[in-house]
């Protein structure tokens, strides 16, 4: 579904180049769970925001469900941003000034859907996501799990192929954080696929396999087995 | 997105700042009160001369001395100007025939005077025609007795107000005034009219035109005023009297005006100062504009984030650029409602204050200002919203 061929997005800050991904070739499956770690700055975001098409890469290829994207017009990528990608923030970016329905509405309001059906797939969400009863509170008056769980949900209004997570449980206390977890594995058990960029060794052991980036590039790939004994010995351990 | 999500989307970014857009459009509203109150104010000046004049009365041609002309000398004051004379005046009866009335004019400022009380007064020598030429009429007495063109009398019709301070509550006729240090019987008393552009017939005394010669010492006469007789078009009295004063002048030098022509062209005046004063408040519909301009710029940067997130969800450029200018646009409109609202009640103040002033904002100015409310914040806003589209989303996002 995502096959990426020697991917490189170069930053140009001053005279410097920023080298963010370097030739990253890569194909993730529908319907696989994936977890993209490293250390900071080592273009995790970066290959995150390529995938979803918020961003272009300066060379190399990448192909979704068989399309160039780099052939696609700025319309047909606002429309796959819009259809087949739903994005989940560390800092959650909901809109402080709407309820939480207003918010998870928000995609449907811009994809054009009428109100009457805007409504009934906003509850359908919500409700997925466990915070129906949440609906007209404003996000000022819900936690940080309350809030990323929110924003999942406005991730799946338009009922996504792809899930893509940036840090989603970086804000989180680890209660919250779980729980947010737990409504990825359930969401990924239903057959969307996943991409979770992480720090958190947590979130990497609930995926299939692992990818371990380093200055730009994909070091390792750890496979869904043995995923246990290669965190481990990479020192990733799942605490306890 | 339909229009209504975008009104709805973006109304409630206002309303999420409901102090600064509030403070943010009272410009517009300023502008658009300006606008409203100025052009009410020039159109009820207009409309106030046009209703003077026709209170005049309409059926006459003034015949001036001089040229009136845009590139000439101020009328009266260029060397070769013929005086315009009472042989003038008697040749124009001899040969126009279709006028009924020729009547000379001639003005001046003099001191009126009975007994201890005095005043400053317009004396205006006119023949015993005037009252058929000018919309007066005598209310006690006689008007001025029929005498030849260059016949002087020693007699007085006062107006009802200078009649008023000279003789309070007592019979003016028959008594004795000194106007200029001459001696003049009044015969009669004007019926009250009120202001008549620009000269109140309340406040005048009238002599016989040889008497008035004599007294302001003037060799010409102010105007000669022609009137028509039943069915002949003023156009061609007009065009007659102007070819009898050249053949005597030997040259085209006096200026003949209609009511229409006077009217007309005053009306122009008038409609364009109501334009200046409209052209003035618009200007501060730009300093608006600034400030609207302002205000969307620091929404457009403080929701760098929620911009970010559009894109992430899809929307597209156009759609954002509709968000952000309808925001702009509802943010002026708004104050273009208030300056209407804020406009019309000074309306009504000042016609309150002053009613004898016809002000009304002319329709073209309450319908401009209402487009000029909308167009100030698209073009203002212009500039914030397509600073919107061109956020890159992965910045806007990571607020970098
Ligand atoms: N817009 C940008 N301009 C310049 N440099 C950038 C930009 N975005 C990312 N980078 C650089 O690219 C590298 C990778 O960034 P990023 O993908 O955000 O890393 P990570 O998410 O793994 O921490 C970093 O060195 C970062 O400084
Ligand atoms: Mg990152």
């Amino acid at each position: 579904m995502i096959e990426l061929d020697r991917l490189t997005r170069t930053f140009q800050l001053g005279d410097e180049e920023v080298h963010a991904l370097e030739d990253v070739t890569e194909t993730i499956r529908a319907g696989e769970h994936v977890a993209i770690m490293g250390p900071s700055g080592s273009g995790k975001s970066t290959l995150l925001h390529l995938i979803g098409c918020l961003d272009r890469p300066t060379s190399g290829s990448y192909r979704f469900e068989g399309r160039e994207t780099a052939d696609l017009g700025e319309g047909e990528l606002d429309a796959l941003r819009q259809r087949r990608f739903g994005f989940v923030f560390q800092a959650f970016h909901l809109v402080g000034r709407l309820t939480a329905r207003q918010n998870v509405e928000l995609p449907l309001v811009f994809a054009g859907i009428e109100s009457g059906r805007r409504r009934q797939r906003s509850q359908e969400v919500l409700e997925a996501v466990g915070l129906a009863h949440r609906a007209r509170h404003r996000p000022s008056e819900l936690s940080g799990g309350e809030r990323q769980r929110i924003a999942i949900a406005r991730a799946l209004a338009l009922a996504p192929s792809v899930l893509l997570a940036d840090e989603p449980t970086g804000n989180l206390d680890r209660r919250s954080g779980d729980t947010v977890l737990d409504l990825l594995g359930t969401l990924h058990a239903g057959g969307l696929t996943v991409l979770v960029v992480t720090h958190d060794p947590r979130v990497a052991h609930r995926a299939e396999r692992v990818l371990m980036m380093e200055d730009g590039r994909i070091a390792r790939r750890i496979p869904r087995e043995g995923l246990a004994e290669a965190l481990a010995h990479w020192g990733i351990e799942e605490p306890r | 997105m339909t229009a209504l999500d975008v009104l709805g989307f973006s109304g409630g970014a206002l309303l999420g700042h409901r102090l600064r857009s509030a403070l943010s459009l009272t410009g517009v509203t300023i502008g658009i009160a300006a606008v409203v109150v100025l052009t009410a104010l020039g159109e009820g000046a207009r409309r106030y001369v046009v209703e003077q004049f026709a209170a005049i009365g309409s059926d006459f041609v003034a015949v001036l001395p001089g040229k009136v002309e845009t590139r000439g000398a101020i009328p009266g004051l260029g060397g070769t100007t013929h005086d315009l004379t009472l042989e003038d005046v008697a040749a124009l009866r001899r040969e126009i025939a279709g006028a009924r009335h020729v009547e000379p004019v001639v003005m001046g400022t003099e001191t009126i005077a009975a007994g201890e009380r005095r005043r400053q007064v317009l004396v205006a020598g006119v023949t015993a025609d005037f009252v058929h030429v000018r919309n007066v009429s005598v209310r006690r007495g006689r008007f001025l007795p029929r005498l030849g063109l260059d016949r002087g009398a020693p007699v007085a019709v006062l107006g009802a107000s200078v009649a008023e301070e000279l003789f309070p509550g007592v019979d003016p006729i028959g008594q004795v005034v000194r106007i200029g240090g001459r001696r003049c019987r009044v015969v009669g008393v004007l019926t009250a009219r009120g202001q008549q552009l620009g000269m109140n017939m309340d406040e005048v005394a009238l002599i016989p035109v040889a008497t008035g010669m004599q007294l302001f010492n003037r060799s010409s006469l102010f105007r000669i005023l022609i009137s028509a007789r039943p069915g002949v078009p003023l156009e061609s009295l007009r065009d007659r009297a102007h070819e009898v004063l050249i053949a005597r002048h030997r040259e085209d030098d006096v200026t003949l005006l209609t009511e229409d022509s006077v009217v007309s062209s005053l009306s122009a005046i008038l409609g364009v100062l109501t334009l200046a004063l409209a052209a003035i408040a618009t200007i501060s519909l730009g300093v608006a504009g600034i400030g609207i301009m302002n205000v969307m710029l620091v929404s457009v940067s403080e929701r760098t984030a929620e911009i970010g997130l559009l894109k992430a969800v899809g929307a597209s450029r156009r759609e954002i650029l509709a968000c952000f200018l309808a925001e702009a646009a509802m943010l002026s409109s708004a104050g273009g409602l208030a300056g209407l609202l804020i406009g019309w009640l000074g309306v009504r103040v000042l016609v309150g204050v002053f009613p004898a002033l016809p002000a009304s904002p002319p329709a073209w100015a309450v319908a401009s200002a209402l487009v000029l409310s909308v167009a100030v914040g698209s073009v203002f806003g212009y500039l914030p919203a397509r600073r919107a589209t061109r956020l890159d989303p992965v910045e806007a996002l990571s607020g970098r």
